[in-house]
């Protein structure tokens, strides 16, 4: 008999993309950043380009991070001073006429895309940018949108747990866009080895709160029943782009034509930073009334505080996940999309050579 | 690199011992605890040397699937000092003591062009590189120079593997390597990975700098163990202590000095962090600095030596004396 996946938080794989910040982030002042449990200064050379070094001197160790930066590309260490170009490659030490050719520190691959700084942790000769996951409503011009990082104390698994089952929303976002339908309504679950999808309709419902105020947004005076759907879109190993939406009920949004609704995509990519902390970026877009920054704002604040509710519930489930060491995990059927995860997840950690998952904290006592 | 410096030291069981060419061995290990072996990792090996463990340094030539087998490549020729005989005299099913794979040459993906320049055995250090630089698609050129073509070991594997990307200079075949044009030719944007004897560093080194090529670009790794000279017995005065030791000339001058129980301060053992500096107060010949601590300065002005790496050489007629100081 084949095993299901049991462990309840996962390791990461270093072999991926992750996200290690906004765009607007990296400049031309050093970053302090972990990501997959490495410490990272990040910055900007004066050409542009994003840098990721590890955040740790070749000689004894001082953070970077601290340091300053120093001509076209390089930083120099704030203790003793040695100073490296964006290569990790020391370029002068201070206190001999030398440089020792073993001083380096590790130049980890990045790329800027989707309005993210991208960094590759595992092995550099794999790191191909066409791997970076799709997230291109981000900077699309036919969409329009912010976003925010939430750094959220829990293993980043169970972030993409929240995000592969909605149904949580009627619980956990019952003020603005819960609702009973959504636990009471069919799903479809899809996969292959890279993705996972999640597709539910949910029609002729009434809009919860949050839907009712973007469809008048759209149409002033909307009134009545909407089509909403969910369509959750994984691609390994911590990108989901949710796409979401509700139309005048019967106008053909389920067949394609979503002329009469309003449109958006959660975009979320999660980065480990320790097994047990994870940076949450996210952003919500729009495809409508691209022009007014004042829908903009208004979303962005919308859904931040949604995902505040989310917060709250992952740090307390991560506690309850530490405290109790020698409970299991049981599974619903609303579980499907997250298990897909899980175990491609596992297989690519497997493939890395990189199971069993890291080791629980051992609870008081 | 911070990551891998340290040594973690393990057993290994010898898998197998093929002669390459006349005085190069491949040697095949099985370590008691396989690892990744990354592109420019070496491993430590203690060697007994007249029944006293010593270190060597051997670069990974490739290694098997996750690690479970990896390969070095040994030369003993008349210059070496014992370990590499002890490392000739291995044979299937012995077993020595190794470190995990270290990096301290790691090769950075990402550059617009890469030159791999190798002289005799230092293609040892460069060759897992090159396997990389083909597997992502680098703009690479392996550039190989030796004295003789039976003396070049992988020469078949190599071109097999890299075709025209390979560059051979055979000095017996009137195609000496020539350093001003290599290093002339180079491109901006060029990484360039060396590994081979000493006045072949210091050439490329010169002609790298004169050319005011970036300088972290030029990559290097030196095992300390080739000179200007050939190794030769001398002796060492320390006057605060009373002490007079010779330096055989199998062993480095930190060796011997330690042998008779000089409490001396290192660290790399390889002539680059500047550590095991003594003073020189007096000499009897001339030094062979073999360090890349040093610069060409401090080396002309003999006040100073590392002596990890670095020996005397004897004076016409003569033994070399020096007499130094220690911290
Ligand atoms: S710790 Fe950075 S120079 Fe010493
Ligand atoms: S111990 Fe580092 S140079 Fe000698
Ligand atoms: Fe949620």
């Amino acid at each position: 008999m084949k095993e299901t996946t049991v462990d309840k938080v996962l390791g990461h794989p270093l072999n991926a993309w992750y996200v290690a910040a906004w765009d607007h982030e990296v400049n031309r002042k050093p970053l302090a950043r972990t990501v997959a449990n490495r410490p990272l200064a990040l910055y900007r050379t004066e050409d542009g380009d994003a840098v990721a070094l590890a955040d740790a001197c070749w000689h004894r160790l001082a953070p970077l991070s601290m340091g300053k930066l120093e001509g076209r590309d390089g930083i120099r260490c704030p203790y003793h001073g040695i100073l490296y170009n964006s290569a990790g490659r020391c370029v002068s030490m201070p206190a001999q006429e030398t440089i020792n050719p073993s001083a380096t520190v590790a130049s980890f691959p990045v790329v800027e895309r989707y309005r993210y700084v991208w960094v590759w942790l595992g092995d550099a000769a794999l790191a191909d940018p066409k791997l970076v996951p799709d997230m291109h409503q981000m900077d699309d011009p036919d969409w329009a949108g912010d976003g925010l990082t939430i750094s959220v104390d829990c293993n980043y698994q169970l972030v993409l747990d929240n995000l592969m089952d909605l149904t949580h929303e009627e619980f956990v976002h019952s003020s603005s866009i819960g609702q009973e339908a959504l636990s009471e309504s069919e799903f479809t679950v899809h996969h292959d080895e890279r993705t996972v999808t999640v597709e539910r309709w949910m029609l002729g419902i009434d809009a919860p709160p949050f839907w009712l105020k973007n469809m008048r947004d759209k149409f002033p005076d909307f009134e009545g029943k909407v089509d909403r759907w969910q369509i959750i879109h994984f691609e390994s190993p911590t990108t989901i782009n949710i796409d979401v939406g509700v139309a005048r009920a019967g106008t053909g949004a389920p067949q394609g034509d979503r002329s009469q609704g309003v449109n958006g995509y959660v975009m979320n990519t999660i980065s480990p930073v320790t097994d047990r902390s994870s940076l949450y970026f996210w952003a919500f877009m729009r495809n409508y009334r691209l022009e007014s920054q004042v829908i903009t704002t208004q979303l962005r604040d919308g859904v931040s505080g949604v995902f505040r509710e989310d917060e709250n519930m992952l740090v307390a489930q991560q506690a309850a996940i530490d405290a109790n060491p020698d409970y299991e995990f049981y599974s619903l059927n609303i579980d499907a999309g997250g298990m897909w995860v899980r175990r491609l997840i596992e297989r690519q950690l497997a493939a890395e050579g990189r199971l069993p998952a890291p080791v629980a904290p051992v609870a008081a006592g | 690199m911070a990551t891998s410096h340290a040594a973690v030291w393990q057993h290994a069981t010898v898998v197998d011992s093929t002669a390459l060419t006349d005085d190069i061995r491949r040697i095949v290990l099985a370590p008691d605890h396989p690892a990744k072996v990354d592109a420019g990792a070496h491993i430590d090996v203690r060697v007994p040397i007249g029944g006293v463990p010593d270190r060597r340094s051997y670069s990974v030539v490739d290694d098997g699937p996750d690690g479970r087998t990896l390969a070095i490549s040994v030369l003993d020729s008349p210059r070496s000092r014992g370990g590499a005989r002890a490392m000739h005299a291995l044979r299937p099913g012995d077993t020595i003591e190794i470190t995990q794979p270290i990096v301290d040459f790691p090769l950075r993906v990402g550059a617009a062009h890469y030159v791999l320049l190798a002289g005799g055995i230092g293609i040892t250090a460069v060759m897992g590189m090159a396997s990389v630089l083909r597997s992502v698609g680098a703009d690479y050129t392996l550039v190989y120079a030796g004295r003789s073509r039976p003396a070049l070991a992988y020469l078949e594997q190599l071109q097999n593997a890299h075709g025209d990307r390979l560059r051979l200079h055979i000095t017996d075949e009137g195609n000496p390597l020539d350093v001003t044009e290599l290093v002339g030719g180079v491109e901006p944007g060029t990484e360039l990975y060396l590994c081979g004897p000493i006045r072949l560093m210091d050439a490329v080194r010169r002609a790298w700098i004169e050319r005011e090529l970036p300088y972290p670009d030029l990559r290097f790794e030196t095992f300390g163990n080739s000179g200007w000279f050939a190794p030769e017995d001398f002796v060492v005065r320390i006057p605060r202590i009373g002490a007079e030791v010779t330096v055989r000339a199998t062993e480095t001058m930190l060796e011997a000095l330690e042998a008779a129980e000089v409490d001396l301060m290192f660290d790399c053992r390889k002539g680059e962090c500047g550590l095991c500096e003594v003073r020189v107060l007096d000499l009897d010949g001339d030094i062979d600095h073999r360090d890349v601590f040093y610069s060409e300065r401090q080396k002309d002005s003999r006040g100073t030596m590392c002596c990890c790496v670095s020996r005397a050489v004897a004076p016409p007629g003569g033994i070399a004396i020096v007499t130094i100081d220690i911290s």
